[in-house]
């Protein structure tokens, strides 16, 4: 008799489309993959059915519009795990820079004709602050390593690898120069999460934090480290503020900064 | 049936990037409203940008679209290096093209085989066709990993590449990475041939428009990284000049503008490049072409397919000319004080046309910031396409096939629905 595959879900909220990709961009694995789960919703690929019941969902995107809020809580509904994928789903995205900004209220109308028409939260959250979340899955993009990795582990009953350690680590390991040390380059990858393979050091420039914050990243000391390096307060503020300005710390330390400028 | 009240709704349009959704009330007989919704949540980047250093640019509007990110770095830099009076050298020329090839592969392989085959076989999605097909699929997404292969190779990865600077690339890649990769691209060479003859021989529905195409031109190659803007009508003006032809506006309707030409619809992406500059193609894509028995110009949209495989073709002869004659450099970008100024970036997204616009500061920091991507330049036109191509197949048609067709009269434009939503500014502040 033939056991029932096991069934998943991708959906997308705010969102540039890159992380499912990780689907999409895995070639012959993503056949595989479709052999051994059955896909019941995955809007961009083609399979509808947002309310399946299903093992594992996956989320893309932040909820940064009203009906967001009622649609996460129907994928929690409907799945036993839900994985969110990405900066956006994990911290609220880039799209978060408008979070505790004053003059954000003002932007849509400065953007749209009839912002009457355009329906958007005042802030970009990331799916945790609606509903619980049962792994993270970190990076700007997030990997196909990490995703087909994630749903492997899953499959056969095993508490995934998602690695906290910072970008360092990875450096080390790949043998390059610390840009930091040889160039005073305000690398973000002391408090950075692995997961990219150092890509930015190996191409000789200073990380930039697209994978959030490392498990216990001291946040502080490296933004007096900028500070003793020549960044002024507000370029020290922009380091913290960009692709996941919304993650703890890097949203304290980053507001420190950019109010005392 | 003439006098049938017909209303489809849409609401979650499948296999397009991002979220769209399509309206049609049907009443005696004629279509009585049509709307083409783009409801995905505004991002707002274009205010993101202000007050950022020029330097942070590339990093960021790269995350506008994880499909197309090499588009929106290049026609940034691009516009950047305009205000600082950076010339790319030919090193760094070269590169950008070969980048940006990967991205053109990459991004119509996916188009053609995971998200618009399927309608014309008869499928859901692609791994059901990949059931009947295997072959089929398994070599698009072959194609469509060697386009990220490329990517890769300068920009460490391909979705939010990290390799681009305001100036150049920050690394030469090494002889020996470029070996390989021009090993893997000659291999794939034949798939790219067979595969524009397989999109000819799939049943594409007959049908001619009257249409305006839009596109880059330059001067000695098929536009990819520049060009002036060109069109099927004659126009031929300099990118800086955008705003004294096209016009957005804001539809109700939709969290995207749309984007006119004195008024009227009009098309960017690979149909309307092809029509406009077969005479640039390389020659052993134009023989191709020939082998497929097609004629450009072709003003039937459903060639869309045929004209995303032949640029596949295309790009794959340039990346393997451009890699054989690859040699590192020590000098991959250059840099320039930040100086005051405004400056204009165009490039072809897979899609077509991505305009930028950039107001810098003496200190490099963002002014203003404006863009305009190709699906917002389309959305006029596949509304006034669906208007056409809908009551010519019949809107006496069961609801089901009507949906079917009109689905797949937009998934044909490869609509990037995550594009189109999150900027485009309105309100352009003039000063006196």
């Amino acid at each position: 008799m033939k056991a029932q595959r096991p069934r998943i879900a991708v959906h997308k909220f705010a969102s540039c489309d890159g992380c499912q990709l990780a689907f999409l961009n895995a070639g012959e694995a993503l056949l595989t993959l479709a052999q051994r789960v059955e896909i019941l919703h995955f809007a961009e690929a083609g399979w509808l059915d947002p309310l399946a019941k299903v093992d594992i969902a996956f989320v893309e995107g932040s909820i940064s519009a009203p009906h967001d809020i009622e649609r996460i809580r129907a994928v929690r509904e409907s799945a036993k795990f839900l994985v969110t994928i990405g900066a956006c789903a994990t911290a609220g995205g880039l799209q978060a820079l408008r979070n505790g900004v004053k003059e954000a209220a003002g932007w849509v109308a400065d953007i749209y004709a009839s912002p009457q028409y355009i329906e958007s939260l005042p802030e970009s959250r990331p799916v945790s602050a609606h509903v619980k979340v049962d792994l993270e899955i970190w990076g700007c993009p997030v990997t196909i390593e990490q995703v087909l990795g994630a749903t492997a582990s899953l499959l056969n009953g095993v508490t995934p690898v998602n690695p906290g350690e910072p970008v360092c680590v990875e450096c080390k390991r790949r043998g390059h120069a610390c840009i930091m040390v040889t160039q005073n380059a305000p690398c973000m990858g002391p408090v950075t999460r692995t997961g990219c393979g150092a890509l930015c050091p190996g191409v000789g420039r200073a990380c930039y934090g697209c994978f959030g914050p490392a498990e216990l990243p001291n946040a502080v000391s490296m933004a007096k480290h900028f500070e003793q390096a020549g960044l002024d307060k507000r370029e020290v503020a922009r380091r913290f503020l960009f692709i996941t300005s919304a993650a703890q710390p890097f949203a304290d330390v980053g507001r420190h900064y950019k109010e005392n400028e | 049936m003439s006098n049938r009240t017909v209303n489809l709704n849409v609401p979650v349009l499948a296999r397009v990037e991002g979220e769209g959704a399509l309206d049609l009330s049907i009443a005696n007989g004629e279509i009585a409203e049509l709307r083409l919704r783009i409801f995905e949540p505004p991002r707002l980047f274009e205010k993101f940008l202000e007050g950022r250093s020029y330097l942070e640019v590339p990093d960021m509007v790269a995350r506008i679209c994880g499909i197309c990110p090499v588009a929106y770095q290049i026609s940034a830099v691009q516009a950047l290096e305009s205000v600082l009076g950076i010339e790319p050298t030919p090193w760094i020329r070269d590169m950008r093209r070969l980048f940006y090839c990967g991205e053109w592969i990459e991004s119509h392989s996916l188009h053609i085989h995971l998200l618009a085959a399927p309608d014309f076989l008869g499928f859901a999605n692609a791994i059901d066709m990949a059931g009947k097909y295997p072959d089929i699929v398994r070599r698009g997404l072959k194609i469509q990993e060697a386009g990220n292969a490329i990517i890769s190779f300068l920009g460490g990865r391909s979705v939010h590449p990290v390799g681009v600077r305001v100036g150049g690339f920050w690394h030469a890649p090494s002889t020996a990475a470029a070996a390989k990769l021009l090993a893997e691209l000659e291999a794939l060479l034949p798939e790219a041939e067979a595969l524009a003859l397989w999109t000819v021989s799939l049943p594409l529905p007959d049908e001619t428009q009257d249409f305006e195409c839009v596109s880059l031109g330059h001067a000695g190659e098929y536009p990819i990284t520049r060009g002036s803007i060109v069109s099927s009508r004659g126009l031929d003006i300099g990118i800086a000049e955008f705003d004294n032809e096209f016009q957005e506006s804001h539809a109700p309707h939709s969290t995207a503008l749309h984007c006119h030409h004195r008024g009227q619809d009009y098309l960017v992406g690979p149909l309307a490049r092809m029509n406009l500059n077969l005479d640039q193609l390389p020659s052993a894509t134009r023989k191709l072409l020939e082998a497929c028995g097609m004629r450009f110009p072709s003003f039937n949209l459903f060639h869309s397919i045929v004209a995303r495989a032949l640029e596949i073709h295309a790009a794959l002869v340039e990346a393997i000319r451009l890699l054989r004659s690859y040699a590192p450099t020590d000098a991959p970008y250059l840099e320039a004080a930040p100086r005051a100024g405004v400056g204009f970036g165009a490039s072809e997204a897979p899609r077509g046309i991505l305009w930028h616009r950039y107001e810098l500061d003496g200190s490099g920091s963002i002014v203003s910031a404006r863009i305009v991507p190709p699906t917002s330049q389309n959305q006029a036109r596949i509304e006034a396409d669906l208007r056409a191509s809908l009551n010519r197949f019949g809107l006496d048609q069961p609801e089901h096939e009507i949906r079917q067709h009109a689905e797949t009269v937009i998934r044909n434009y490869d609509p990037c629905i995550s594009c189109a939503t999150h900027f485009l500014k309105l309100n352009i502040k003039k000063k006196a």
